[in-house]
Order: C-alpha cells, then sequence, then structure tokens
C-alpha cells in the first residue's frame, strides 16, 4: 500500500505519481479537488479520502477506485471497465457516456445521471444511485442499467426529478418505488418489475452496494420497484427539445 | 481586438461565502477558495465583490474607475464634480505581481449626490447615480465605472483571480459577504473591463455560462435606458435583475422565475395556483429570459443569491456551516476553506437559493 498525501498537490503532479506508482494498492489522503484521478487506469486499487475533482476515473479501464467522502461531476466518464465506489454523493452528469463497468454512488447523484450511457459488444454499464437522481436521469440511454434506491427517501416518493429517461432508445432504469417519475414520455414503458426478474438481475446488484456501503440487501429488496424502457412500438424517431 | 467588438461566451469558475451574522470575513478566505479551481479558468479574467468592506463610509456610493490615460481621468472628475459631492479620493492601492500586466490608472471615489442637482433632476437618488455611471460609461473614452454601490466593492483585472486578489492586496479587506470569479473566455482576448463581477449600484453578478439570448435581452434591456457598451454576456444579467429588482420590485424569487422560467410543460406539472403565477411571470416579462447555460452568484447589500439555469448546464453547490453559507462551482473550493460541513447539496435548476442576514444585523 502506497500512501499519497494530497494536500495542495497540483493535479498534474497527483495523476503522474499515481501513473508511475508501482504498488497495486494506493490511498490518496487530503484530496481536494484534483481532476482526472485514474484516468484511463487498467490496474490498481486507488482509495480516495477527500473530494476528488472532476472527471474522477475518466475512460477508466479497469482500475477500481473508492472515495470515502463525495465527488464532483462527470464520475466515469465515458468509462469503459473497472469499478467506482462513492461513499457519499456526486455531481452531475455521473457515468457520462460509460460503455462498461460499474459505479455505485451511495447517496445522491445530481442532474443527467448515466446520460447517454451504451452497451458494446458483451460490454453494459451499471449505475447505482443509492438516494435520488436529479432531472434528465439516463436521457439518451443506449444501453446498460441503471438502478435508483431512494434510501432515506419517503416510502414510493418520486426518486427523480425531470425528464428522465427522456431520448432513451435501449437500455433500463430501475426505480425502488412505485410513483411513476415527473412527466414521463409517452415513447418510454413503465412496469412493475417482477419478482424473478428482482431476483436475477437486481438482487446481485444491490448485494454489491449493500457490501461495499454496509447496508442491508434484503431489507432493500423488500420494496417494490418499476422499471422504464423504450417503447419498442413507439420509439423516439427525431429529436426531442423541451421549451 | 478589444472585447466589447466581440461576444465572449465564457466558461469559468465561481465561488461566494456569506456570514449570516455580519461576521467579518477576510478577503483571503475567498481568495483561498477560487484558488482550488484554477484549472477553469486561463489567466484572461478573475474578479472579486466585496459587501460590507467600506464602514466607514457607508453612507456613499463607492465608484471604482479604470481609466486608460490622465486625459479620461481629468475628464471625469470634471463630471463628477459636476453631479457629485466628493468626499474622499484615491488611487485604489495595489501590490506588483508579476502576472498582472498593462494595468489601467484604478481609481476609487466615495460620493454623494449634490442635492440641488438631485432635486432638479426629478429622480431617486439610486436612478440619479444609475444614470450618471451609464453617461460616464458610455460617453468618455478610456473612462469605465465598474463598481458604484454603497459598503461594497468591486475587485477585477486580467489574470487568475488568486493574482487579482493579490493585486489588489483583498487580504487588506473585511466583508460579510464575497463573491468570486475565475474566467475562461473562449474566443476574445480579455480586458479589464470585461472580467467579472459585473456590477450596478450594489448589485453585482459572477457567471459561469454563455447566453444564447443574449442579443434578445439586450434589445429588451437598452429599451429600458441601460446601456450594453461591453457587450459581454454577463453585463446584461446585472442590467436585467436591477430593472426587474429595483424598478419592477419583482422579489428575487419571482426575478428567478423570469430569468430561468421553467419549460412550459413543467409549468404544467405544476399546481393551479403555483402554475399561473409561473405562467404570469413568463408571458409578462419573456423578454428577460435567459437561455443557454448558467450558473450565477448575485450579490446584493444583505444577501446573496445563487441560481442555475432551468436545464442546470452548469455545476453549483451550496454549503452551510454553522451561520456562513458557501457556494462554488465545485464542491472542492469549499471544503478547501471549511472541511467540515453541516451540510451541503447541490440546487435544482431554476432553483434560487436566496440568503441574508440575519434579523438585526447590519449591512
Amino acid at each position: 500500500m502506497e500512501i499519497i498525501n494530497a494536500k495542495n498537490m497540483d493535479q498534474r503532479v497527483l495523476c503522474d505519481l499515481i501513473k508511475k506508482e508501482r504498488h497495486l494498492d494506493i490511498e490518496i489522503r487530503s484530496c481536494c479537488g484534483q481532476r482526472y484521478i485514474g484516468c484511463g487506469m487498467k490496474k490498481a486499487n486507488i482509495y480516495i479520502i477527500g473530494t476528488p475533482g472532476n472527471a474522477l476515473g475518466a475512460f477508466l479501464d479497469g482500475a477500481s477506485i473508492k472515495v470515502d467522502g463525495n465527488a464532483e461531476d462527470a464520475v466515469g466518464d465515458t468509462m469503459n471497465r473497472g469499478s467506482i465506489y462513492i461513499d457519499g454523493s456526486v455531481g452531475d452528469a455521473a457515468g457520462y457516456a460509460m460503455r462498461g463497468g460499474k459505479i455505485f454512488i451511495h447517496k445522491s447523484a445530481g442532474y443527467r445521471a448515466g446520460v447517454n450511457m451504451k452497451a458494446y459488444k458483451e460490454t453494459s454499464p451499471l449505475l447505482v444511485i443509492g438516494g435520488t437522481a436529479g432531472s434528465f436521469l439516463g436521457e439518451y440511454l443506449a444501453g446498460g442499467t441503471i438502478v435508483v434506491l431512494g434510501l432515506g427517501e419517503k416510502k414510493n416518493a418520486p426518486l427523480t426529478g425531470y425528464f428522465c429517461g427522456n431520448g432513451m432508445y435501449n437500455g433500463k432504469i430501475y426505480l425502488r418505488t412505485t410513483e411513476r417519475p415527473i412527466g414521463l414520455s409517452k415513447h418510454l414503458l413503465l412496469n412493475k418489475v417482477s419478482q424473478e426478474e428482482k431476483e436475477m438481475v437486481l438482487r446481485p446488484i444491490i448485494e454489491e452496494f449493500a457490501e461495499a456501503f454496509n447496508e442491508d440487501a434484503n431489507e432493500i429488496l423488500k420494496s417494490d420497484f418499476i422499471a422504464v424502457e423504450p417503447d419498442p412500438e413507439n420509439r423516439y424517431r427525431e429529436l426531442y427539445a423541451a421549451i | 481586438m478589444r472585447e466589447g467588438e466581440v461576444r465572449i461566451p465564457s466558461g469559468c469558475a465561481i465561488a461566494g461565502v456569506f456570514a449570516r451574522d455580519g461576521r467579518k470575513i477576510n478577503g483571503r478566505t475567498i481568495k483561498d477558495s477560487i484558488q482550488i479551481m484554477h484549472e477553469r479558468s486561463n489567466g484572461l479574467g478573475g474578479g472579486f465583490a466585496g459587501y460590507g468592506i467600506y464602514p466607514q463610509y457607508r453612507e456613499y456610493y463607492a465608484m471604482h474607475i479604470f481609466y486608460d490615460d490622465m486625459l479620461a481621468r481629468e475628464e471625469c472628475e470634471r463630471f463628477l464634480d459636476s453631479c457629485f459631492d466628493i468626499i474622499n479620493l484615491s488611487k485604489i492601492p495595489t501590490r506588483a505581481n508579476p502576472n498582472i500586466t498593462d494595468a489601467p490608472l484604478i481609481w476609487r471615489y466615495f460620493v454623494t449626490p449634490l442635492p440641488h442637482r438631485l432635486s432638479d433632476s426629478h429622480l431617486d437618488e439610486e436612478e440619479y447615480v444609475v444614470r450618471s455611471v451609464i453617461k460616464l460609461n458610455n460617453t468618455i473614452k478610456g473612462c469605465y465605472v465598474f463598481s458604484c454601490g454603497k459598503n461594497m466593492g468591486v475587485f477585477k483585472a486580467v489574470g487568475y483571480p488568486e493574482d487579482v486578489a493579490d493585486f489588489y492586496r483583498l487580504d487588506e479587506y473585511d466583508g460579510y459577504a464575497w463573491t468570486a470569479h475565475g474566467r475562461y473566455p473562449t474566443n476574445t482576448p480579455g480586458w479589464w473591463g470585461g472580467s467579472h463581477p459585473f456590477a450596478l449600484l450594489d448589485l453585482s453578478v459572477v457567471h459561469n455560462g454563455e447566453i444564447s439570448s443574449y442579443d434578445a435581452n439586450r434589445r429588451a434591456v437598452e429599451m429600458y435606458g441601460y446601456s450594453c457598451n461591453l457587450l459581454t454576456d454577463t453585463e446584461v444579467i446585472t442590467y436585467i435583475l436591477d430593472f426587474l429588482k429595483r424598478r419592477i420590485h419583482l422579489t428575487l424569487e419571482e426575478a428567478s422565475n423570469v430569468i430561468a422560467a421553467p419549460f412550459w410543460n413543467t409549468i404544467s406539472l405544476k399546481g393551479e395556483e403555483e402554475g399561473r403565477r409561473l405562467a404570469y411571470l413568463r408571458k409578462m416579462f419573456s423578454e428577460f429570459l435567459i437561455t443557454g447555460p448558467f450558473s450565477i452568484l448575485v450579490g446584493f447589500t444583505g444577501g446573496m443569491m445563487a441560481l442555475n439555469d432551468r436545464l442546470k448546464l452548469r455545476s453549483l453547490v451550496v454549503g452551510e456551516k454553522g451561520r456562513t453559507v458557501y457556494f462554488a462551482s465545485e464542491e472542492a473550493a469549499i471544503r478547501i476553506i471549511e472541511p467540515e460541513l453541516d451540510s451541503i447539496r447541490s440546487p435544482r435548476g431554476g432553483e434560487p437559493v436566496i440568503v441574508h442576514l440575519d434579523e438585526g444585523v447590519k449591512a
């Protein structure tokens, strides 16, 4: 285990230090705003204490990142493989355009989480949000899975903001509520998740979430889930825009 | 080419700190906050607004003025002498900084309108000051009044914000509120007047974003006597807010519903009464709707407001610790000056966060 004290450290210096590090286990302390940590890395387990800056784990390609604290915007931007665990909340555009790997967020995500995520060949990205998500969750979703748990929210509260899944044409958004997302587009289908799908699809995801953040998977799985998917009979055929 | 001949879309950093209990915060604090977001600026503009920094002159308008040359200064002072009683005048103290170059002459005047000129004008005092400032900026070549409020002041320059703070010796000022800006203009050279904040009377604006509706907004405010002589997009936000708040007497929340009006389909999802209120504001003041990405911090006497565009295309976080409220483009900029916060959150698009001094605390 290599420990790096990042207090007052320039972002370039920090990123170079991490990339040149021979140890696979790296702990970064007093992190405050340094961008691009772990960018494109294939191998390493990075543990961060503090507040990492924008584009944490961008283009991540197999490494694992864990944060004790909140992260800023664009966590896992365009990531390919690997995993990111945030024991806190994240800013806007988490998982933007990711096409593989997993992101687990213990608390809430800002606007545009999972915007334009896509599946590619055998890879399919996963984004799990423990709290609530802002508007434009999964906008233009082209593949992969988004799960929002609403932990700590009132039972059956809306877990998303406006324009949930707008423009999506593939992939699936699971919400741990029975409340229909506000103003859901007519191009999207909303279904109750069956017991079988819950066990097959959601259980392994939620067990990993619970393991990472010390939550109770069975308790979380007791609740009803709904799922948002594109309507195959009524796909988006043109750009949509709000006015 | 000078800014003002071309429109500036900018991506930037903003930060603010506000002590509800009126506790004085040193200028060093806001410098430390904005400095951590160095990467968001490119050295072509930085600036600060401090409130409560001139308690000894709280009754007087503090005019901060850039001059290109002594001729502009003489002409401006002749004009000021004819309209105002000048209580005090001096150069604004600066400290040499290798990264701040080509400084204009920077002067400060504490003034009050000449009583007979004011009464002859049939204007209220604030409108008298505003018209004088607009006239100065429009008619005197090489003179730009960049701050004219009471017990507040704007300090701005071309450079990274941390260098600008050092240049203006902000560590020698204490105030209950500060805003800051680091600029990243993308297609024109920066100049001193084009840096943020943009202020009129005590209202100041720092802005991260780009206003798609700039020209429509500009034409609208110019019908009401404002003059967009810098042609930077942020300037127009200052005038819109001054118009809606000071002249139309909208509340800040209502003004937010005008400039960041919800989409019609969002309005239709609100209850009947709220929907009617929002529809009224959107229709009545449609030319003041600001489209495009923005996050802004608005400073004013005794308060501060943070606001995102309705799509929330720029980042903005709000933290609280005790009676102090922190605003910034990035959480790191808050954590660096207050690691242990009571709360931190991101406001929704179009949701204003408005803070005021506690009751009984004098601005």
